[in-house]
């Protein structure tokens, strides 16, 4: 009976239907760009003599080669290494606070809670180029409140703009926009969790720090897994911070990342073949990256489940 | 659930259909009136401010007799632009008409974004100097562009300060190095200027008034001259005061910078003509307390300066009314009521030579109300303009000199291995994109 009516109101069509505006957005706004960057990438342009006139430009298959071109270049690799470097402080350092901050919110005898969460989320909400800018200046020896204070206290003044220093710098401005977002991720699945467990973890004893570490970080494992992915992609493709910061000093190249690189080869040198290459790279180490992470993150989770 | 479902489902069909409409208006909007002899309507992009106006003296005089409109349309300064444009033109969408600074024709010539509109635009070239024209040529007998402003170079120091201190204005650049020793042996915190690795322009003039040509064609072949003697002793002398500490190695237009030169800890700056806009904003205290002087020169019986910015207006390919935009660029750029307007609304300072002596000219800016002749000296020293000689890839040029000097700069390291670096980037960029590179 019921196989009978949905044949003769051709419902078998209608997954198909729904699909399609979504098949078709996809196919537009997604493939078809990315599509476009993979030809690119495998296209160049080749230039004829002088190269002045008309049809002395043509664009032409160039195979590999602009991925080969980016692959041996050291100004990428040196570029992928110091977002590294970056990363091993910004997301350690940011992660870490953020889920210090969301437990002693989640505290019984914490005050003023609402407040306070409000006050770490908000740098959040300040663009990154805006951020970039306001520590930029607080960076700069000669505008900066804080080496006015230093001088008159006759203390060192560093120069953040430089070297070591340079990295703490542009980490301090990530951490200081990113902690509140991730901290509110981990705050609500902290509030999520059932009160008669802690009523249990009570009873047996527990002190509130063995709670929090006992109970609590268990149990928001995977909220934690998954600040941390979206922070690996994000330092991954750090490019606002180092460009807003690089007018102010000569340690900023404008090849300081390595999507810093992929806008100054389209967008400085005019050469948008070799950029789409280094932009697939990106995008497959990336991927490789983000996802190996949630792999191992996940069979992890899923051995402890089974013991 | 059913229900966001569906509202989902409703959603996305409303994208899709405003998407559709939205694909379709693009498709059909090309289709104006090609005909020249009816109205014609010029869209023109252009950064300098003011330009509508300037535009809208064309669109009520000229412009209403021949039925030629310009429109303009605000775009970015400098490199941003040139990216633009060539976007645009691979979609065969360019504007009739672009500007565009000297150092970028080339890029655009080679791209084939520029018309040859030496036919339509060729008789104006008696109102511009020599080596301005010869930028919009390219050595041929084409003509790319018209020059719109241009930008000798100077020298401008705190006259105040230079008096305190007991320094005299540098003719020669021996001397310059000279009065930034004796300020440091003076006033250890305090520095002449600063070597700036953040602005190339400043860079290329300097090495264009030692004689620098830094890209000629031999024949079918580009030859590139980064690196040659006269830009090698530009750069090992500027290494060289940042070596030893003489001047200051951090970089213009920062809040630093700023404050640097509104509170006298820097006392010099070697610009070019359109310092004093930069400066009313950057050292708003100082007002009247500066002056301008030639350039220094590298022998005592030279008298030449190079050029720091300017730009020209030139007509695009993708134009379907290149006689009526070169028409209007002509007069943009020659008639005294357009250049009288373009110096009052834009704040140029017009590369036509009887326009740098026009009434628009006749005071000094108001930042320099206290060096009354600063336009007739500037006349001067823009007719002492050397040539410059621009190429096909000086983005990238450009690029490498940020990063290359930026590091040598902040290293207090060798200036000449930067400027090895620059050539050699340079080189490897034209050749691999196929251009003929003699050796």
């Amino acid at each position: 009976m019921t196989s009978a009516r949905r044949k003769a109101y051709g419902v078998k069509g209608a997954p198909y239907a729904f699909l399609l505006p979504a098949t078709i957005l996809f196919a537009l706004f997604f493939a078809l760009p990315i599509g476009y960057a993979i030809w690119l990438s495998l296209h160049k342009v080749q230039v004829k003599g002088l190269g002045l006139g008309s049809g002395a430009r043509s664009e032409v298959w160039a195979g590999l080669e602009n991925y080969t071109d980016a692959l041996t270049d050291s100004e990428l690799l040196h570029g992928a290494l110091r977002v590294l470097g970056y990363g091993a402080i910004v997301i350690p350092v940011m992660l870490g606070l953020a889920l210090l901050f969301a437990l002693m919110l989640d505290t019984d005898r914490v005050r003023l809670a609402p407040f306070t969460r409000l006050a770490i989320f908000l740098p959040y909400a300040i663009p990154g180029v805006v951020a970039a800018l306001l520590w930029g200046f607080l960076y700069l020896p000669d505008v900066s409140p804080f080496y006015f204070v230093l001088d008159k206290l006759g203390m060192p003044q560093p120069d953040l703009l430089d070297g070591g220093p340079l990295y703490l710098a542009l980490s301090n401005i990530a951490v200081w926009g990113g902690t509140g977002f991730n901290m509110i991720v981990i705050y609500t699945s902290l509030r999520a969790i059932p009160a008669e467990v802690y009523e249990a973890a009570k009873l047996d004893g527990a002190t509130p720090l063995q709670i929090a570490l006992r109970i609590k970080i268990p149990m928001v494992a995977p909220s934690l897994v998954l600040t941390f992915f979206f922070s690996i992609i994000a330092t991954l493709q750090v490019f606002s911070e180092p460009t807003t910061l690089k007018p102010l000093t000569n340690s900023v190249s404008t090849t300081w990342s390595p999507l810093m690189k992929v806008y100054q080869d389209a967008f400085g040198k005019s050469d948008i073949h070799s950029a789409a290459a280094t932009a697939v790279i990106i995008a497959l180490v990336t991927l490789a990256l983000s996802f190996g992470f949630l792999r191992t993150a996940n069979s992890r989770t899923r051995q402890e489940e089974a013991r | 659930m059913p229900n966001t479902k569906l509202g989902r489902l409703v959603a996305t069909s409303v994208a899709v259909a405003l998407g559709a409409t939205a694909l379709a208006a693009c498709g059909s909007s090309d289709d104006d009136s090609r005909a020249d002899s009816g109205p014609v309507s010029l869209t023109y992009w252009s950064w300098t401010p003011g330009m509508d106006k300037v535009a809208d003296l064309w669109n009520k005089g000229p412009g209403k007799k021949d039925q030629i409109t310009v429109t303009v349309k605000k775009q970015a300064s400098g490199d941003t632009l040139v990216t633009k444009i060539l976007t645009a033109h691979k979609a065969k969408k360019a504007p009739d008409l672009v500007q565009a600074e000297y150092q970028a024709l080339p890029t655009l010539v080679s791209n084939d974004a520029l018309a040859d509109i030496a036919g339509e635009a060729g008789g104006v070239k008696d109102k511009f100097a020599e080596g301005v024209w010869q930028q919009t040529t390219l050595g041929s007998d084409a003509v790319y562009a018209i020059p719109q402003d241009s930008g000798p170079m100077m020298f401008y120091y705190r006259q105040d300060l230079f008096k305190k201190y007991g320094l005299k204005v540098p003719e020669t650049w021996d001397e310059f190095a000279e009065t930034a020793r004796a300020l440091k042996k003076k006033s250890p915190d305090t520095d002449l200027t600063t070597f700036s690795a953040n602005d190339s322009g400043l860079f290329a003039g300097l090495a264009q008034q030692a004689g620098a040509k830094w890209w000629t064609t031999e024949g079918d072949k580009w030859k590139v001259g980064i690196d040659d003697a006269a830009s090698q002793k530009v750069a090992d002398f500027w290494g060289g005061l940042v070596e030893e500490g003489a001047i200051d190695n951090q970089p213009m237009y920062t809040p630093a910078w700023n404050k640097a030169l509104n509170t006298g800890k820097q006392i010099a700056w070697v610009s070019a003509v359109w310092a004093p806009g930069t400066l009313t904003t950057a050292a708003p205290d100082t007002k009247g307390k500066w002056a301008m002087a030639p350039l220094p020169q590298w022998t005592d019986s030279d008298n030449v300066t190079g050029s720091w910015g300017g730009s020209s207006t030139a007509v695009t390919t993708d134009s379907q009314h290149k006689a009526a935009a070169a028409k209007f660029a002509s007069w943009l750029n020659t008639d005294p009521e357009a250049l009288t307007a373009l110096a009052k609304e834009g704040g140029i300072y017009p590369a036509a030579t009887t326009a740098q002596t026009s009434d628009a000219f006749a005071e000094p800016p108001a930042f320099f109300s206290n060096q009354p002749d600063f336009y007739t000296k500037a006349a001067d020293i823009a007719k002492t303009t050397a040539p410059s000689a621009w190429g096909p890839n000086v983005n990238v040029a450009y690029t490498t000199f940020k990063d290359a000097f930026g590091k040598a700069a902040k290293n207090k390291s060798d200036f000449g291995a930067a400027l090895k670096t620059m050539q050699d980037d340079t080189v490897a960029d034209m050749k691999k994109q196929g251009f003929e590179v003699a050796e």
